[in-house]
């Protein structure tokens, strides 16, 4: 059970050193993604501007607030309360956001599926697990909204963040096809003849 | 007495406000509760952090969650409360939609099938508004909800047959906790809804979800449910946000209703660990806030 300190973007052989259980921290850029961002880049063709090659993504669509754009709020925006939303919706995004776009973390709650896992151990890439609904915590960790793409989307847009150690953040999914929610899924169905016994249910 | 609506409107504006930022005091003792009994290391320190979270949110006079939810007022109107209710229904709108661009809150809604957002938290029936009448008969309660997705969109209903018995209300319910895993942003309060109709059954697993921690359900045999299952739940190890450990549930709440002599049906609505309400309640005396 390691600690890393990552400053963004990441090469493939650091994050294929992360195994589950370990721990990381990330210091500099983080790409904000969601649902309909997804939606647009890989089922209706729109690109991004945005290099995302090495980088984390988070599972997320921030409550912000326009304002005039300055030094301080570069993309016009001041953030408001940014947290994480459930992955498991995104599923089926993680194989072409490593392999067309290079990313090689995903952050989120709930974990992914099988699908996911294959991907990470084939391309490189980790499921780093935040804590869902804990935003006011997580967004005294964001600096400054840098920019912002795909914003008709808004909320839903592709949104640039500079973070400043957040974290820290679990391994919960690793480049050798180690996930904690395949394990603890595992363990809990493997109760449930237990769990409706003691409930006194007839089998 | 009669209802001031632009005092309504002003109310449904600070409460989906309110509602956001402070969890109740029942869902803090719960969190208490949970933390003191948990013995997985991992769980215990997913726990440690969602109560700094609310610390936090409180000291920062920030939102507890990024997810707005989908609004939802339920409201209470007693025997001699004197209120325009089309004009009640117009005042809780437009409180909701004055929150969202005011302060401003993301707006979490979208049409069904344009996906377009107004912006607004508002579109075709939303905010959800429930209306009941009660005998407090000087009082006016309005309770926002902003329930969020993530438990949401673990939502189920199975229409089991009387030769099921409870059997199945037993077993699906503890299917529906080890389908949802740690989608539900766990600890969840599960809320379980039994009898009734269809709509009835989902509407009650809504109530359940939702009611405060330390209460029972008024039907006895719904009460026996709910002691039995939270324990049972709570040995499958799905534990905080699904990474293990005794924390799955904060409590089982059952709802129960009159069914027809074919039926047996089951919902399951559940509530995230960021268990948000707020109330607001009007007496000849005034307005006060609580939960």
């Amino acid at each position: 059970m390691a600690h890393y300190d990552f400053n963004m973007p990441v090469t493939e052989e650091q994050v294929r050193r992360l195994r589950v259980n370990d721990t990381v921290t990330l210091n500099g850029t983080l790409y904000g993604i969601r649902d309909a961002t997804q939606i647009h880049m890989f089922d209706r063709g729109r690109k991004t501007r945005f290099d995302l090659n090495g980088h984390a993504v988070i599972h997320t669509a921030p409550n912000v607030k326009k304002v005039d754009k300055s030094n301080t709020y570069p993309a016009g925006y001041a953030p408001i309360c940014i947290g994480t939303t459930t992955s498991d919706r995104m599923e089926r995004f993680t194989r072409p956001l490593l392999s067309e776009y290079g990313v090689r973390i995903i952050i989120g709650k709930g974990g992914l599926r099988e699908g996911s896992l294959g991907a990470f151990k084939e391309l490189g890439g980790v499921y780093l697990a935040i804590i869902g609904g804990t935003a006011a915590l997580e967004t005294t960790w964001i600096e400054q909204i840098e920019d912002v793409d795909l914003d008709d989307l808004n909320p839903e847009s592709l949104w640039k963040f500079r973070v400043k150690n957040f974290g820290p953040l679990l391994v919960a999914m690793d480049t050798h096809g180690g996930s904690l929610y395949t394990q603890v899924n595992k363990s809990a169905r493997d109760k449930r003849a237990a769990a409706l016994a003691a409930l006194g249910v007839k089998s | 007495m009669k209802v001031d609506l632009k005092q309504v409107e002003e109310a449904c504006k600070e409460l989906y406000i309110r509602a956001l930022k402070v969890l109740p005091p029942d869902i803090k003792q719960g969190f208490e509760r949970l933390d003191k009994a948990e013995s997985d290391i991992t769980g215990k320190a997913i726990l440690g952090t969602m109560i700094k979270n609310i610390k936090v949110a409180e000291a920062t006079d920030n939102l507890l969650c990024q997810d707005t939810g989908i609004p939802i007022y339920n409201v209470t109107i007693g025997a001699n409360v004197e209120v325009d209710g089309f004009g009640l229904k117009q005042a809780i709108i437009k409180g909701c939609e004055r929150a969202t661009r005011e302060y401003p809150l993301r707006s979490s809604v979208v049409h069904p099938v344009t996906r377009r957002n107004e912006h607004t938290s508002c579109g075709r029936a939303v905010p959800v508004i429930n209306i009941d009448f009660v005998p407090e008969a000087e009082t006016l309660s309005i309770e926002m909800i902003p329930k969020g997705s993530g438990s949401e969109n673990n939502s189920w209903l199975k229409m089991a047959v009387p030769a099921d018995g409870v059997d199945a209300i037993k077993t699906f319910v503890v299917d529906c906790v080890l389908d949802a895993g740690g989608k539900t942003c766990p600890p969840t309060i599960v809320g379980v809804g039994v009898g009734g109709t269809a709509d009835l059954c989902v509407h009650l697993s809504k109530v359940a979800a939702t009611r405060p921690l330390g209460t029972q359900c008024e039907d006895a045999e719904g009460a026996r449910l709910e002691e039995q299952l939270t324990k049972v739940v709570n040995q499958l190890g799905v534990g905080p946000q699904g990474l293990g450990g005794d924390s799955t549930a904060f409590a089982v709440h059952v709802e129960t209703a009159a069914t027809h002599i074919t039926m047996n049906p089951v919902a399951v609505n559940m509530q995230c660990h960021s268990a948000r309400r707020a109330r607001a309640t009007f007496t000849p005396k005034g307005l006060t806030y609580g939960f």
